[in-house]
């Protein structure tokens, strides 16, 4: 177990390092547009764009330039995002105080969406696979395809169009910016995301609960607990559904590692101020460091989510050993 | 079990022929594939509304611009926005429009948008956008997972885990965040990156998407090949003589072929929400193509009032998606014995 941690950190590492370099490409090799100029302004001479240029440290050595950026990758205080590098051309402020600003919000996002796609989710796969063919199991699949199918900014429209302009359920999109966050969860402004989001996930769960429990229904060990003389119901939710559920587990922490690194659409949708749209808002304004410290930190909770998810496998499923 | 009896399943009320046992039918795969096939009419009607979607990309997107008269960037601002330059709603008859005003005819199906454009001949231009962009970006993705997925199941070894470690890490990345920032820095001036080589357009988004998702597909082709290459044929074939390339080829590829086809199906939806999502954020294709994403993301400001501007193109974006997904699960569970559908 511990040569594996070992293995599974050291490949960590691997990945945000390349993220590191993707990133640092992407957005300063690959722009034709000078940043410089563009946070100057139009009518800047070219010694005021020199000026900015030097400020923002472009002018240095491209290798000088990754190690500065690169640094922000350790995640240890003093290192982590560091102002140096990562903070915000257009104000000055430092990225990290407003990532950790629009976090928050990007987190009660993910995980209220997490809580609703799991109690849609995994009954009515569970219901689709013990009623197979009935009116359920076809409502199930019917609900699944189109969760996989619809775009998640048409649907958030829709339910906006439907729920905030039709019936006048729910709150329209955007928060005020004097409003707490729990008063905004309060006065029901994350429901049509929470629906929005849980709807297209939720359909994946329905399929995969479903399809997991139809197999492991059909193995041996279930035969032999029936030939016990067990209710088919211990025999389903006892038995069958453990096995069945594992995988799921997987699948939670990974979506969950993603979404917190920014929901990025469904953000955008709803005007919802998480770090999934500061990340957009950053990039158009030419403030790349906003976008490179969110996908950094995107990168890192993908990552640690992976890592967790795998250990905790072993221990849920007694049939993976980790060596 | 059911599958058995498909195979022999010779009418039972055929004479047997005289003085010899009944005749055995064979079919050949195919042949059982498409009998499967036929009977799931969810699949049946996913194939319909793909085939309606792209001959509307193809030939419907001309014939309603000279039905309607009313060219792709035509901007109807006379006739179709009112003195605020508010658009107008779907007009069928030319009495709301004052006659010195009607440019063009006056008969928009789906209303006009912001510039008092035709929405149905965008949104149906935008089909062919939407099309051609996945297309693309899903050969780029199967080309890479077909070479990847056959090379590392079929030699193992450093070459195999090299491979696989290349197909973890491009799985962990945060892939929308840096879709969006290369979307963003080639996209977003026309003289595009790498020294003017990839310009914004249909061709960059295509080999974003592409790029950024070949892993799964490279992994279910590495899984089959790994299995593959010890069946008792391939085993045969190298006894032969057969050299690497031959049995990489023409033993093994062709039994990946139903893999490739059936996944093929169900990465054409993602890739078209993938361009419209990407289009949607303003980092996608360029603003002078017509696409469903740019057409989502101008209505997000007053769908409340001017409703026809989301409402169709997410129709079509919808209905697109939904008809490849219902045909590529057709395809899986007529392709794969053990699916479980036609036991309903």
């Amino acid at each position: 177990m511990l040569r594996y941690l070992v293995r599974r950190t050291l490949f960590m590492i691997l990945v945000l390092w390349i993220v590191s370099v993707l990133t640092f490409v992407i957005f300063f090799k690959l722009p034709v547009r000078d940043p410089a100029q563009q946070i100057a302004g139009k009518g800047a001479t070219a010694e005021v764009i020199a000026n900015v240029r030097h400020q923002l440290g472009l002018d240095q050595p491209l290798l000088e330039q990754y190690r500065r950026f690169a640094k922000g990758l350790i995640p240890l205080p003093g290192f982590w995002l560091n102002e140096q590098v990562y903070y915000n051309w257009t104000n000055r402020v430092a990225v990290w105080e407003e990532m950790r600003r629009d976090f928050p919000y990007t987190a009660v996002l993910t995980f209220g969406a997490a809580v609703l796609w799991l109690a849609i989710g995994i009954p009515l796969g569970i219901i689709s696979a013990i009623r197979r063919g009935s009116v359920w199991d076809r409502a199930g699949m019917v609900f699944a395809l189109i969760g996989v199918s619809a775009p998640t900014f048409w649907l958030g429209f829709l339910f906006l169009w439907v729920f905030h302009y039709g019936l006048e359920m729910f709150p329209g999109s955007g928060i005020p910016p004097q409003e707490s966050l729990w008063g905004s969860v309060l006065q029901g402004r994350f429901f049509l995301p929470w629906l929005t989001l849980a709807i297209t996930s939720a359909a994946f769960y329905t399929r995969m609960v479903r399809g997991n429990l139809l197999e492991t229904m059909s193995e041996d060990y279930i035969r032999t607990a029936r030939a016990k003389g067990l209710s088919e119901r211990a025999v389903t939710y006892r038995h069958g559904l453990r096995a069945a559920l594992t995988p799921v587990v997987t699948m939670f922490g990974l979506d969950v590692g993603i979404l917190l690194g920014g929901a990025v659409i469904t953000e955008t949708v709803f005007n919802i101020p998480g770090i999934g749209s500061y990340a957009i808002r950053s990039i158009f304004q030419f403030n790349f460091p906003g976008t490179m410290g969110v996908t950094v930190f995107a990168a890192f909770f993908i990552v640690v989510a992976n890592l967790v998810v795998d250990v905790l496998y072993a221990y849920l499923d007694p049939r993976v050993r980790y060596e | 079990m059911e599958r058995l009896e498909v195979e022999r399943e010779a009418p039972p009320s055929a004479p047997a022929p005289p003085g010899g046992a009944p005749e055995i039918v064979g079919r050949t795969p195919w042949q059982l594939f498409w009998r499967r096939f036929r009977k799931d009419r969810w699949a049946l009607g996913g194939g319909a509304a793909v085939i309606v979607v792209v001959v509307l990309a193809v030939v419907g997107a001309p014939i309603a611009e000279r039905l309607t008269g009313h060219e792709l960037d035509e901007t109807y601002i006379y006739s179709m926005t009112d003195e605020f330059g508010q658009p107008r709603g779907p007009t069928l008859s030319a009495e709301l429009v004052p006659p010195e005003d009607q440019q063009g005819g006056s008969v928009f199906v789906f209303g006009a948008d912001g510039l008092g454009r035709d929405v149905l001949v965008r949104i149906l231009y935008g089909a062919r956008t939407s099309l051609v962009v996945a297309v693309f970006a899903t050969a780029i993705e199967i080309a890479i997972g077909i070479v990847l997925g056959l090379i590392s199941g079929y030699y193992r070894g450093k070459i195999d885990t090299v491979i696989s470690r290349i197909t973890d890490v491009v799985l962990t990345l945060p892939v929308l965040l840096l879709a969006i920032g290369v979307g963003f820095a080639c996209g977003s001036t026309k003289e595009g990156c790498v020294g003017g080589l990839v310009r914004p357009g249909i061709v960059l988004v295509s080999l974003i998407i592409g790029l950024f998702s070949w892993p799964y597909l490279s992994r279910i082709i590495r899984g089959q090949v790994l299995s593959l290459r010890e069946k008792e044929f391939t085993e045969a074939a190298r006894s032969l003589g057969a050299s690497n390339r031959r049995i990489v080829f023409r033993e093994i590829l062709p039994n990946v072929i139903a893999p490739i086809i059936v996944y093929t199906t169900l990465i054409i939806p993602t890739n078209i929400l993938f361009e419209a999502g990407l289009t949607f954020l303003g980092v996608g294709v360029p603003p002078e193509i017509p696409s469903w994403g740019r057409m989502l993301d101008e209505a997000s400001e007053n769908f409340d009032t001017q409703w026809w501007l989301m409402v169709f193109p997410g129709i079509f974006l919808f209905v697109t998606t939904l008809g490849f997904n219902l045909f590529g699960d057709g395809l899986r569970d007529a392709l794969d014995p053990r699916s479980d559908r036609s036991t309903q």
